[in-house]
């Protein structure tokens, strides 16, 4: 059953993922709306912090891989 | 920047796999049973079997004579072959017999049993084996090109011969051993029982595999390849992770230019035609940009623009090449894994060479760093010194948790795009019953395609993404190395 478990681990860090990129990508479209002149820097800023975001979950994924 | 790129690739080469077969071990859950089929004479496989002079004093075939294989394999030959890269699940599975040693807890010469079991399909395995590096370079399992294989052992020395000699066939498993090599799973393993009597040729009859557990109460996997009949014990070659992923140290060191570092060297070498070629049309009169030139220079404006200047300011032209050659080696290994039918190469989603990328950004930010640098590193100012005792362990964890996110982001992405392609190519086995069931084939072929191309144009914009990412984090680690702090002493 660990590998059950190590699944759930998983699919627990997709769930936290899921939201983070949610925030990012939403302020960042609204930043966008709001601003459209500084469309260019916050589209650089948003893809940072998603691969920050994304860099964690990866993590979470792959020790629920390795982890018996 | 040539010369950083050829640096990196030098570096790679003498790190061929360490990581990969680990990857590997770590991640299989599934206990697989391993077979070949090269006892089938007079068939057509669609593959290389032809041409092997088959041995076959000794073997049981009795139970293959009430088969009517010249017509299975018409049915299925080109079908399961030309669709797709997989080259799992056949319709021929049933055909091949599976090798199990009779007594896993004894080694060296067991006896082993020979059932034909049910085909199944794993899927797990089968995308495992697919992401992972090998000694051999299989395109869509029927042209095999042999690589050059470099083993250190401590007893012979270095030695040198072709991968071709094991003549790989179905799941990469070498036909033949060499000395006392055998390539199992597309890797080359060493046998290790002493009274094993190791010729240039002999033909190895399959592969088995178990899980056992140690003593210690510690899981590892017991793997051996069968002869005349017996069960012979084989290991990996040497892997430096202290066994945390499954690689121990072992007799052997494998050094051989392996389908990835092969890859790197091709890549490497059609950027730099790539370049040669858009730099030419600078040098002679302006002119407006024409053919690849047109495809180079909006990203490397875009990488000078966006991400060097903003991160570096007044240094970005001291570590531009890096930049651009981090940029454009992964974009540029990224594209070529995603090439269908090549053979399914994995280079930036192997650890290994995500590891040394990392590493080399690692050893260059911190040379690079300045006082300021190591001063909020090592005694963080303007913090009282409570708050110090819990900033500074986590300021000197920080700096090896960069560069392993580096890695581990670019390897990660990279691999799930792989996994998810063969996962949806995996339908069509899964529905068909490991291509038993031909209905059922049809329905996963229908599903997989817009599944396999809808997921090939994502994996598009990550190769782009990734390589961008790989490069913007780059250039703010060393952004934060080389800036200078103007503190105002006052607050």
């Amino acid at each position: 059953m660990t590998g059950t478990l190590a699944a759930l681990g998983a699919g627990l860090a997709v769930i936290g993922a899921g939201i983070g990129l949610g925030q990012i990508g939403g302020k960042a479209v609204e930043a966008i709306a709001r601003q459209p002149e500084a469309s260019g820097d916050i589209r650089g800023a948003m893809i940072l912090m998603a691969a920050f975001m994304e860099g964690a979950a990866l993590i979470a994924i792959l020790l629920a891989f390795f982890i018996k | 920047m040539l010369r950083i790129l050829a640096i990196v690739a030098i570096l790679m080469a003498f790190s061929p796999s360490l990581t990969s077969q680990a990857d590997k071990n770590g991640l299989k859950k599934a206990k697989e049973q391993t077979h070949q089929g090269h006892d089938h004479s007079g068939h057509n496989h669609g593959h290389d079997h032809s041409g092997h002079n088959h041995d076959h004093s000794g073997h049981n075939h009795d139970d293959h004579k009430g088969h009517d294989h010249g017509h299975k394999h018409d049915d299925h030959a080109g079908h399961n072959h030309g669709a797709h890269n997989g080259d799992h699940g056949h319709g021929d599975h049933g055909h091949h017999p599976h090798y199990h040693v009779t007594d896993y807890n004894k080694d060296c010469g067991v006896a082993v049993k020979i059932d034909n079991p049910e085909p199944s399909y794993d899927p797990t395995a089968t995308a495992i084996h697919h992401i992972s590096d090998a000694n051999v370079w299989t395109i869509m399992d029927m042209v095999r090109v042999p690589l050059p294989a470099i083993i250190y052992n401590k007893d012979r020395g270095m030695e040198f011969f072709s991968t071709g000699k094991f003549q790989a066939g179905h799941h990469d498993n070498g036909h033949y051993g060499y000395k006392d090599y055998v390539l199992f799973e597309g890797n080359i393993h060493r046998i290790t029982c002493p009274a094993f009597d190791a010729k240039d040729k002999y033909e190895v009859q399959g592969f088995d595999k178990e899980e056992m557990v140690s003593a210690a109460g510690k899981n590892y996997e017991k793997k051996f390849a069968i002869i005349n009949n017996k069960a012979y014990n084989i290991e990996q070659k040497t892997i430096w992770d202290g066994g945390m992923l499954g690689g121990t140290p072992s007799s052997f060191i494998d050094l051989s230019p392996t389908k990835n570092v092969v890859s790197m060297g091709l890549v490497s070498l059609i950027l730099f035609l790539l370049f040669r070629k858009a730099v030419k049309k600078y040098q002679g009169a302006p002119n407006a940009p024409s053919g690849v030139q047109s495809f180079l220079e909006p990203m490397f404006q875009f990488i000078r623009d966006d991400v060097a200047v903003p991160f570096l300011g007044d240094k970005h032209e001291k570590f531009l090449p890096l930049l651009m050659t981090i940029f454009f080696f992964i974009l540029g290994l990224n594209l070529w894994g995603q090439v269908p039918f090549l053979g399914n190469v994995n280079v930036t989603g192997s650890l290994t060479v995500t590891a040394v990328m990392a590493i080399v950004v690692f050893i260059l930010t911190n040379i690079n760093g300045n006082g300021d640098y190591w001063k909020h590193i090592l005694w963080p100012p303007d913090t009282p010194w409570f708050v110090k005792i819990i900033l500074i362990p986590v300021e000197l964890l920080g700096m090896f948790i960069k560069p392993l996110t580096l890695m581990l982001r670019l390897a990660g992405n990279i691999s799930a795009g792989h996994i998810a392609i063969l996962s949806f190519v995996g339908l069509i086995f899964i529905f068909g019953k490991a291509g038993t069931n031909m209905a059922g084939s049809l329905t996963g072929t229908a599903l997989a395609i817009p599944l396999t191309m809808f997921m090939m144009a994502i994996e598009l914009i990550v190769a782009f993404v990734q390589a961008f990412v790989f490069t913007i984090l780059t250039a703010s680690y060393l952004g934060a190395a080389t800036e200078e702090h103007h503190h105002d002493d006052h607050h």
